[in-house]
């Protein structure tokens, strides 16, 4: 009898069926949690600028994307949505050109300095980084990096590194290092054995960690604002327009930026748990 | 085998951006709320920011909002996670939908929770649908701080857990399932085993998380704006404002050490009152 016990499971054969019921039903309801709020922004999203504001309000959209076309063609909206990719796309590129090497460093290497270093990465998690904005405002202004992609990117980057470092080192660690030697027998360089037997190992986790990046700078708000005036990114630009905008643009604005990083977050499942499990050490 | 130097060789870029990135502005951020533009020593910014009126409600609110939030994440996280893993099938699933909102922003997730909470919105349309009142509530105006507190509170719950339910999820899965059947077999039932074994070995997991909520909490921002605008004003709000409607850096960098002394203080009690002895790691 007792064999049918894992942790933290359920003693179905001995509390009998209710038991099943009670884990069932409170898994569905902490799904139904997470997932009926999303929905309900879908359904404001879908609808008329008039069924937004219609009160009560009817559970199920009526499929209109006026308030999404309306959205799209606000003036701002889509060189926001632009500055968005690029600020993103230099995050992804500096956090992973910074942070691969350094994760391969950490897994391969014993060497002095190497837990100052971890220290460093890890002291990261323990300041509010956004807060950076602050001073970089005004040193940018000095350097001329004011209200610039590239200057925002920085940042950004600064709270993706940890994370890129931490994956990067975890995704090396689980390769063993006779695969590696194995190449160095048969001729190849240090640079090669990586290029060609470790690479394309490691591919799909550097691509799942550069995603991580993107999503990182996609969904930063503060820095983006204190950072931007001209040149804002979307968050940014919504942050600034919540008081006065009209609610359907809210929610359409609310929607653009959900829906990627819900597609991002799918493609990146897989290596969450590698990364924090990592993180716990 | 390989040059000495190649180790640090491959750490410099990330460490020179991380002292050029992270230690060097947090050290010009101390500078900016000591010292005025002419390089006089000065406390007045801290007497500018305590004096005005907004300072003590702000930093009440971060301070209770953590509070409220941050346990009961905890809490709802650790009663996910051991769901999670009692589960047969369907724990990819499960935990994919539980994990979605670690996509989404804090600004989403604040406006996400506006269609709930605004005054036509979806719950004052339930309520009146089934016959609970007559006409809308308004839930987020400025004489309500109390339903505002109640909004972010859950929007901060619903976005925020995924992060602590994937850090103890990685944490339950390092530890040794020889653990739970040796209880089993000596009769420790459920409970027992959940916080005789489960808790003391997922502590390392529980500091992480709870540093990294703790530090999240007191940034909490955009979704105040989202759902309260101004009416609730937090501690990252405030530096917002000084440093734009106001156009004081120095105020605003008064604010900002005031946030990273607490997240400094936090985290180092937190690190106190959940240290694992060497030798009674997993």
């Amino acid at each position: 009898m007792s064999t049918a016990h894992r942790f933290g499971s359920f003693p179905v054969q001995l509390a009998g069926s209710w038991h099943r019921y009670l884990f069932t039903g409170a898994v569905i309801l902490l799904c139904l949690w997470v997932l009926v709020p999303i929905y309900l922004l879908l359904v404001n999203t879908l609808s008329s600028a008039e069924a937004v504001a219609a009160y009560p309000k009817k559970p199920f959209p009526e499929i209109d994307t006026e308030s999404l076309q309306f959205f799209m063609n606000y003036a701002g909206v889509g060189q926001a949505l632009w500055n968005s990719i690029k600020v993103a796309t230099v995050t992804m590129i500096l956090s992973i050109a910074a942070g691969a090497p350094a994760g391969y460093a950490l897994s391969r290497f014993d060497f002095r300095g190497k837990d100052t270093f971890r220290i460093l990465v890890l002291m990261t998690r323990a300041f509010p980084l956004p807060l950076l904005a602050l001073p970089l405002a005004v040193l940018y202004i000095r350097i001329g990096l004011d209200d610039s992609v590239l200057g925002l990117a920085f940042v950004h980057t600064t709270l993706a590194l940890p994370f890129a470092v931490l994956i990067t080192f975890s995704l090396f660690s689980g390769i063993p290092i006779e695969l590696e030697e194995a190449a160095w027998t048969l001729g190849c360089n240090r640079f090669q054995a990586f290029y060609k037997v470790i690479f394309p190992l490691v591919l799909p986790g550097i691509a799942a960690s550069a995603i991580f990046a993107f999503v990182i700078s996609w969904n930063e708000v503060f820095a983006a604002a204190v950072l931007t005036i001209e040149n804002r990114t979307l968050p940014a630009f919504l942050l600034q327009g919540l008081s006065d905008s009209p609610m359907h643009l809210k929610f359409a604005g609310g929607a653009v930026l959900v829906l990627p990083a819900l597609l991002f977050i799918f493609l990146v499942r897989k290596y969450l748990f590698s990364m924090w499990g990592i993180a716990n050490r | 085998m390989y040059p000495r130097s190649l180790p640090y060789l491959l750490l410099l870029p990330s460490t020179l951006f991380l002292c050029v990135f992270f230690l060097y502005p947090f050290g010009l951020v101390a500078w900016q709320a000591f010292v005025t533009d002419t390089g006089q020593f000065t406390s007045e910014f801290f007497v500018e920011m305590k004096s005005h009126w907004k300072f003590g409600t702000a930093l009440t609110n971060t301070l209770m909002l953590a509070l409220a939030v941050v346990p009961f994440q905890i809490c709802l996280a650790l009663y996910m996670a051991t769901l999670v893993n009692g589960m047969k099938r369907g724990r990819d699933l499960i935990l994919y939908i539980w994990t979605i909102p670690l996509g989404i922003s804090d600004l989403a997730a604040g406006i996400i929770w506006l269609a709930v909470f605004e005054q036509t919105g979806f719950l004052n349309s339930m309520l009146q649908g089934i016959g609970v009142i007559d006409q809308p509530m308004s839930l987020l105006s400025y004489q309500n701080t109390g339903t505002i507190f109640l909004a972010i509170l859950l929007a901060e719950v619903w976005r925020a857990t995924a992060i602590v339910l994937v850090i103890l999820v990685a944490g339950m899965g390092l530890i040794p399932k020889e653990y739970y059947e040796a209880a089993e077999v000596f009769g420790a039932g459920r409970w027992k085993r959940f916080t005789r074994i489960t808790l003391p070995l997922l502590k390392p997991s529980l500091q992480t998380a709870m540093i990294l909520r703790v530090i999240l909490a007191f940034e909490v921002f955009a979704v105040v704006v989202a759902l309260g605008g101004t009416n609730l004003p937090v501690l990252m709000g405030e530096i917002y404002t000084w440093q734009f409607d106001l156009q004081d850096a120095n105020v605003a960098a008064a604010y900002a050490l005031v946030i990273l002394v607490i997240s400094i203080a936090c985290t180092l009690l937190i690190m106190w009152g959940l240290r694992t002895p060497k030798g009674a790691r997993v």
